[in-house]
């Protein structure tokens, strides 16, 4: 049976990154909680271990019965019956696994129950699900949503709902409604305040994932009147109390083990979280970072199962008296993917890592008065993780689209019949570049990191590393691309034009990302081996995409915007 | 009710994994190209201990094992999963025993242990297949014992009921405790690793293992008495010397052959009607390949 942590190295590459350390160290407050918790640890070492042990457990569990489960879940897929949602037999099966092992509330403090782990080795464990049932990643990984109760919750509501995530009940966020997709400003469920001071909510959500959880986080209008983003609040309901029915499931494409809810709220008593009129502004953007950085995870875990496959089956199947993969044009799909699979996964770190780096500042200032330094520090790493989560989100979907794509291509005539697991992941990929917003909204929030020079500051960290002479013509490479990049983004901005810039953003974060995940990929090569294949293939990637969109950007007259109006 | 519930456990090597250097030329398994694992069956046992624990709060689920000192891995593994103890039964003069030597010495064990409501294990080890060992531990504990069992469906007043999977179907019995019940591969899978135990128990070690630790992790050993597994020699539990290890086997290994199964003849049951069919599955229940 396999054991999806241990077969694939680059994620022990991932996650003994040397920042790890001040990640850890931060996260445990010097390993004070040793003395109080008897699963706590003691030193840097301890912690580490603990990780890789608790990832061994989610790849054994992923290897073996999750991945087992995978095709007759996506085949029974889940249901509704009496305003419920039904899960498919494996994913109750999977859930009880996940609970059994201890693997909810990952990231939560101790005091509630959680592993206290940082979000680093709990995003490698979405990816780690998400390849062996990309469907059930999604259940696992609301778990996150307890982010953000802790982050906005008082004390009581912590202390209610937590633990209860940490022993295996499930969550979810209900934002979206028919007319409030992409437009979360227009959301119209009405939250009434009753005379004794408590809320009740009445309305209609819908695409709701896990919409039947345990524990809702519920975007309501609770400023009667308003329209917009400000007369909106988050609630917490939980499903003890009853008043929200299941009407309908969605018959979806992919990721049918996943309940996909349209839910009718009565009179659903419902709990306050935080303050009032910051739902959407603030609590609601923190909850959709999280799930953003969580749905670049469950992409790279599709990039992972669709370039396995492919290289399975081009080693396995014959044609002219050899395996497939022995024909360069083959050799070249699978090398394509397996160098978008590890830049996708090696940008997915960066950017977990600075989401680590900066929620710890957070979190411990909720107990101290941070130093000055300190404080200079949690703003520099808030700023990264706010430019790169978006990339990440944006273009591990991309990839694993595309990686689902050509996995297909590999399989040939097969690969369009429903016996290999192929197809499935082809179906399931498709949601990754939509939900959580879709690929054009990533860019609008990455854009900005453009102009401002978010991507440029990291350009130049990474170039400032001592690579081994063979990468440095890489390197040189990359800062000449930079300079491409550079040129492009100023010429866009020259024209002063908002419709002109909005229609050359994705152009301008494409470029910064493919620059980014090559020079990622070279410090990944830089101490690893495994990596130098990959990172030789995306510098040719890059190099031929950036010269792409420059010439496109250089050749553009703005005028010609006008042909591609309907 | 709380019950104190024993599970017989054995490390083997994964002979489910065989390769080409798995034997040595003289015919005894190369123990080394295999990894040890936690014999199969006996995963299966402990998964029926522990939802005996989970249905009777205050249970204690303790592993014994008879083995080399590192048959500790196993007891870890358990705790992992959910048992509370274990007992390593480790001396040299315990090596070389056969079934018969081996179910006195965990016999000795068990009578050791004290008071014990039920002692489950594997129906059998898939070194040697034998499926004598739990058995054989009842006889000589003068308790009852309910063999091929696949799943406890109750206890109660003194009384275990346990479906038992037989080759041509499924048999309930009632067995007075305490006894031994023997589980088979067709019982509930294991229950995984359990994160939060895995971090708690990771260093927990038998006396001999903590010599070879570091003297920060001993300290650490020291300090927190869950982490200290308790490892038995042959005086300890009084076992008698001639009964014990090689002395006290009177099984002898003649000789280890290499048998390449081949078949003989063809056989070939044409026709389109129920009747050919009919006749191929005679044959094969008649040769035995089936039922």
């Amino acid at each position: 049976m396999a054991n999806f942590y241990t077969d694939n190295p680059a994620l022990k590459h991932h996650l003994h990154h040397p920042l790890m350390r001040k990640i850890v160290e931060l996260k445990e407050r010097n390993f004070t909680d040793a003395v109080k918790f008897d699963y706590a640890p003691f030193n840097y070492e301890d912690a580490m271990d603990n990780y890789e042990k608790v990832l061994e457990i989610v790849g054994d569990l992923c290897g073996g019965l999750i991945a087992d489960n995978a095709e007759g879940v996506d085949h029974q897929g889940a249901s509704c019956a009496d305003g419920r949602a039904i899960y498919a037999d494996g994913t109750v099966e999977n859930l009880e696994a996940c609970r059994k092992a201890g693997l909810m509330g990952m990231s939560m403090p101790r005091r509630y129950g959680g592993l206290n782990f940082p979000i680093t080795p709990y995003i490698m464990a979405a990816d780690i699900v998400s390849r062996a049932d990309t469907g059930f990643e999604n259940l696992w990984g609301l778990q996150d949503c307890a982010e953000t109760l802790y982050e906005f919750g008082n004390e009581e509501q912590r202390q209610k709902y937590i633990p209860r995530v940490c022993d295996g009940e499930t969550m979810s966020m209900d934002l979206t409604e028919p007319d409030a997709g992409s437009d979360l400003q227009s959301v119209m469920l009405k939250a009434t305040q009753k005379e004794d001071g408590t809320w009740v909510l009445n309305g209609v959500k819908r695409f709701i994932t896990n919409g039947d959880s345990d524990i809702h986080l519920v975007l309501a209008r609770s400023e009667d009147g308003t329209k917009d983003g400000r007369g909106l609040s988050m609630f917490i309901y939980d499903k003890r109390n009853g008043g929200v029915s299941v009407r309908r499931i969605e018959n979806k494409m992919g990721i049918k083990g996943s309940p996909t809810c349209e839910l009718v709220y009565k009179n659903a008593p419902a709990e306050l979280c935080g303050s009032r009129r910051m739902g959407l502004i603030k609590y609601v953007m923190a909850l959709m970072n999280g799930a953003r950085l969580g749905i670049a995870a469950q992409s790279v875990g599709v990039s992972e199962i669709a370039y396995r496959e492919a290289l399975a089956y081009a080693k396995e199947r014959k044609q002219f008296g050899k395996a497939i993969i022995e024909f360069p044009a083959v050799a070249e799909l699978i090398a394509v993917m397996k160098a978008k699979l590890d830049a996708s996964r090696t940008l997915l770190y960066e950017t977990a890592r600075y989401v680590d780096l900066y929620k710890v500042y957070e979190d411990i200032a909720r107990e101290r008065k941070l130093s000055d330094e300190e404080r200079a520090e949690m703003k520099r790493y808030s700023r990264l993780a706010d430019a790169l989560t978006p990339l990440a989100k944006g273009l591990t979907s991309e990839y694993c689209n595309q990686n689902a794509y050509d996995c297909i291509q590999v399989h040939g005539g097969s690969g369009f019949m429903k016996d290999y697991a192929c197809e499935r992941v082809y179906r399931d990929a498709r949601i990754t570049s939509i939900y959580e917003g879709t690929t054009q909204l990533q860019v609008v929030a990455a854009i900005r990191h453009v102009g401002a020079g978010t991507y440029r500051s990291l350009m130049d960290m990474y170039a400032a590393t001592d690579f081994k002479a063979e990468l440095r013509p890489l390197a040189e490479n990359l800062k000449a691309l930079t300079a491409i990049y550079e040129e492009a983004a100023a010429a866009v901005a020259a024209t002063g034009s908002t419709e002109y810039n909005d229609f050359m953003a994705r152009r301008l974060v494409e470029m910064a990302g493919n620059i980014i995940m090559s020079y990622l990929l070279l410090t990944d090569a830089n101490t690893d081996d495994m990596f130098t294949a990959s990172a030789h293939i995306y510098n040719k990637i890059a190099n031929a995409e950036v010269a792409k969109h420059a010439e496109f950007i250089r050749n553009f007259k703005p005028e010609q915007l006008e042909y591609y109006k309907a | 009710m709380s019950l104190n519930i024993i599970v017989l456990a054995k490390q083997v090597p994964d002979t489910r994994n065989v390769g080409k250097d798995a034997m040595k030329e003289d015919g005894t398994i190369n123990r080394a190209a295999l990894p040890a694992i936690f014999n199969p069956e006996d995963l299966n046992a402990l998964e029926q201990a522990l939802r005996l624990k989970d249905k009777n709060p205050g249970s204690t689920v303790t592993i014994l094992t008879m083995g080399l000192p590192r048959a500790a891995e196993v007891i870890r593994e358990a705790i992992y999963r959910g048992a509370d103890a274990g007992i390593v039964l480790t001396d040299r003069a315990l090596g070389g025993a056969d079934t018969l030597a081996t179910s006195y010495s965990l016999a000795q064990a068990v009578k050791k242990f004290g008071k014990c409501d039920i002692i489950l294990g594997g129906r059998q080890a898939i070194d040697g297949d034998t499926a004598q060992v739990g058995p054989q531990i009842a006889e000589k504990l003068g308790i009852p014992q309910v063999t091929y069992a696949e799943e406890i469906l109750d206890l109660n007043n003194g009384h275990v009921t346990v479906k038992r999977r037989l080759e041509n179907g499924v048999e309930t019995v009632k067995a007075p405790l305490p006894c031994v019940v023997t589980v088979n591969g067709s019982a509930a899978e294991c229950r995984p690793r359990n994160a939060r135990r895995v971090m708690k128990y990771k260093y927990a070690v038998s006396p001999s293992e903590k010599e070879k630790l570091s003297d920060d992790l001993k300290k650490i050993v020291d300090e927190r008495p869950y982490l200290q597994l308790a490892e038995w020699g042959a005086a300890y539990v009084d076992a008698d010397p001639e009964q014990i290890g090689l002395a006290g086997s009177p099984t002898k290994v003649k000789n280890v052959e290499n048998v390449v199964f081949t078949a003989k003849e063809n056989l070939c049951f044409a026709g389109n009607d129920d009747s050919a069919l009919e006749n191929l599955i005679k044959e094969l229940i008649t040769n035995h390949t089936i039922g």
